[in-house]
């Protein structure tokens, strides 16, 4: 048997009185890229919050567990901690806060949350001038306030850097491909499949297939009002991009 | 919802510097009255001039009525409880910091502010004041061949009185308000500064401030002189032990700016603030004033202000001379039941005086935070220019922040630029720094520093480290 990365059980979630999660079951083994596809308010963000564990968001019912743990009992920074990582689809400013700042907090508490020793500055500053440059960012980006004033692809190179410090085991990208010209979209996602490997896996929130042509998911999960409509390898990308949401969610709905 | 809740809870935290230090305490009886005045300018072996100036404003002190303008709820100060004065036993001058009480030093020490430390680090000569009296100065000798004097205001009327005539009390009259007024007839003891001309200062210079004894109000008084050309930056800093009474802070600070000189003040200013409920916690009235008498001098008042139960000042500068420059940063932190009132007044008299104001103001819990200020053109400041910039955070919703910028402009070509903005620390910016593995209280201090980064790199060096963990400090809590 193998062992699960995740395992989303049954899931109900929403905000306050109102359930947009209607029971939402999948599994992700280590290294596997799944994607979920769905329109406007299918409830694909609404996933990506609850597995981080924004504030606001309320379980009604079902489970999910991450390397055996109970996901669902974790604040959301011992969710980081644990190795779960969500890139923002609008990646919040926070003015005055320096780069360099925030991420040396940032990558300490999870070193400390994973039992490894802080990085000091000097240590930290190598690292993090080596992964700004491999992203092509300018050296200055360290000195400027988080997100504020980024451009729509600075924002998304933000995360990925982040992402690139954090080493999480599990990514969820949410929306990433929005608001990317068609080149800042190729170079992002040459970072991420870059982030591959056998330990790390995805999961890919879009509603363009564009992003999948590059990642190549195995598992791709079409999600309509907030379930899980039908779940496949690429045709299913492939039925999406011919068919249509309606039409997939008609097939599915007139099934024997 | 749940945010919220957790934000509330962790903002209540009991203060950090609670202590106090059990040194010998010489005090003499409470009240007020002549005798006592008499009494507390002999002690300090005055000479008649000084005690024919505390007298005079006594009889005027003792006609004015208390001001009660400003946005707080104060309990009334009983005069008569108060004691006015205390100093740590008489003991033989020191020679070096070794003979110091190892009570005080241990003090300094759960402060984190050793007295060794910043002489070997930071390079600070440190005039600590612990109750109203300088026990420990250093570096005075390096600062001697440069001619700085840099000594205790007691000290001063008895070796500089020609200094100290013809400026105390100049900038902040005995008869500009009550607190000053009452400061002016009983202040303790406090600071002096000269720097002569052309000098410019080679360190930063220092002074610690501690309440320590119970009822004993805090009359500090502070002079410092910037002569032609000269440059100086002095750091004020402040922690006072946990107790139940309100004590009154009422202290007068006095710059003074000479032709092309420069004066650069920093304050952290954290008394006791009472606690969770609103009970005790430090009165802090004090009046702040610089003069830019020269042209192209320059005055910069930079404060984080997170104590006291009342806070209640307005660093404030009267630009004399033309191209003189005066500056205000400020943070002020209140959360739990503090009040705080504070702002600068900026008044332009001379031509092209240019004036700059960043106001960040923080409120937690059921506090107020207001700010006020005063931008004021004469007739004579052609061509002067003020930027105000007054910014509110709010973290809760029982917390009150209030703005009220008075602009006066009795000139045509005076340029005033005003910006304000009231926000909430937003819900997704704390839920941004979780998602990357900081805890709420880390997200938070992280999120306020942010905020107030114009003032706090105003701030040298070393103390802008020491108010970032402030800040921190006094928004930590209960969570986790």
């Amino acid at each position: 048997m193998s062992k699960k990365l995740l395992e989303i059980q049954n899931l109900r979630a929403g905000t306050e009185d109102k359930e947009i999660l209607r029971g939402i079951s999948l599994a992700i083994q280590p290294g596997e890229v799944h994607a979920i596809m769905g329109q406007n308010g299918s409830g694909k963000s609404t996933l990506a919050y609850v597995l981080a564990g924004k504030p606001g968001y309320e379980v009604f019912g079902g489970s999910v567990w991450m390397n055996g743990k109970d996901l669902l009992s974790m604040e959301p920074e011992e969710r980081a901690g644990e190795g779960l990582f969500l890139a923002f689809q609008y990646p919040v400013e926070i003015p005055g806060l320096n780069m360099s700042t925030f991420l040396r907090h940032a990558v300490n508490e999870v070193r400390q949350y994973r039992g490894l020793d802080p990085l000091d500055a000097k240590n930290f500053l190598k690292l993090v001038r080596e992964k700004v440059q491999e992203l092509g960012l300018s050296s200055d980006f360290l000195k400027r306030a988080v997100n504020a004033g980024f451009s729509g692809g600075e924002k998304k190179k933000n995360e990925i850097l982040q992402l690139l410090l954090l080493e999480p085991s599990l990514v969820i990208l949410d929306e990433t491909d929005s608001g990317l010209d068609l080149d800042a979209l190729k170079q992002v996602t040459e970072h991420i499949l870059r982030l591959k490997s056998p330990e790390r896996s995805f999961l890919i929130i879009t509603h363009y297939p564009k992003l999948l042509e590059y990642l190549k998911p195995d598992v791709v999960h079409v999600m309509d009002d907030g379930q899980i409509l039908c779940s496949g390898g690429w045709e299913v990308v492939k039925d999406l991009e011919e068919h249509g949401f309606e039409n997939i969610r008609q097939s599915v709905l007139n099934a024997p | 919802m749940e945010n919220q809740l957790i934000l509330e809870d962790y903002l209540k935290s009991d203060y950090k510097y609670g202590f106090e230090t059990a040194i010998a305490t010489e005090t003499i009886p409470p009240g007020l009255n002549e005798d006592i005045i008499r009494l507390i300018s002999h002690k300090k072996n005055e000479p008649e001039w000084m005690l024919e100036k505390r007298l005079k404003a006594f009889k005027i002190w003792q006609r004015m009525p208390e001001p009660d303008w400003a946005k707080l709820s104060i309990e009334p100060v009983d005069f008569q409880s108060l004691i006015y004065y205390a100093a740590p036993k008489a003991k033989p001058a020191l020679q070096s910091l070794d003979e110091l009480d190892p009570e005080i030093k241990a003090t300094f020490d759960k402060l984190g502010i050793s007295l060794e430390e910043q002489k070997v680090l930071a390079g600070v000569a440190v005039d600590a004041v612990v109750d109203s009296v300088s026990v420990a100065t250093t570096y005075k000798k390096k600062l001697a061949e440069l001619g700085i004097i840099f000594c205790s205001l007691s000290e001063a009327i008895r070796e500089h009185p020609d200094l100290v005539r013809k400026y105390l009390g100049t900038v902040v009259p005995e008869r500009d308000n009550f607190y000053a007024c009452l400061n002016t007839a009983v202040f303790s003891d406090g600071s002096f500064v000269y720097i002569p001309k052309g000098v410019r200062c080679p360190i930063e210079l220092s002074t610690y401030f501690r309440i320590n004894t119970m009822n004993t109000g805090q009359f500090e008084r502070t002079l410092i002189i910037a002569d032609e050309g000269s440059y100086v930056s002095y750091l004020e800093g402040c922690t006072a032990p946990m107790r139940d009474e309100n004590q009154l802070h009422a202290a007068v600070v006095e710059l003074i700016a000479l032709d092309h000189a420069e004066i650069k003040y920093s304050t952290i200013q954290n008394w006791y603030p009472g606690d969770k409920n609103g009970r005790g916690g430090i009165y802090n009235f004090v009046t702040k004033r610089g003069i830019c008498k020269g042209p192209h001098s320059k005055i910069s008042w930079t404060q984080v202000e997170t104590g006291s139960a009342i806070t209640w000042k307005y660093p404030s500068v009267i630009l004399k001379g033309d191209h003189s420059v005066g500056e205000f940063y400020s943070v002020a932190l209140t959360r739990n039941f503090q009040q705080a009132d504070t702002g600068t007044k900026m008044i332009h008299l001379g031509a092209n005086t240019r004036s700059v104001i960043i106001s960040k103001g923080i409120s937690a819990g059921n506090s107020q935070n207001t700010y006020r200020g005063l931008v004021k053109f004469s007739a004579s400041a052609r061509g002067a220019r003020n930027f105000s910039q007054c910014d509110s955070m709010l973290l809760g919703s029982h917390c009150g922040a209030h703005t009220f910028p008075y602009i006066e402009s009795n000139c045509p070509s005076a340029v005033v630029e005003h910006e304000a903005t009231t926000s909430k620390i937003s819900d997704d910016q704390l839920f941004y720094l979780r998602q990357r593995g900081l805890d709420m209280e880390k997200a938070v201090g992280l999120v306020v520093n942010g905020y107030c980064r114009e003032v706090l790199q105003q701030l040298p060096m070393e103390f802008a480290v020491e108010a970032q963990k402030l800040l921190s400090i006094s928004l930590e809590g209960s969570v986790g």
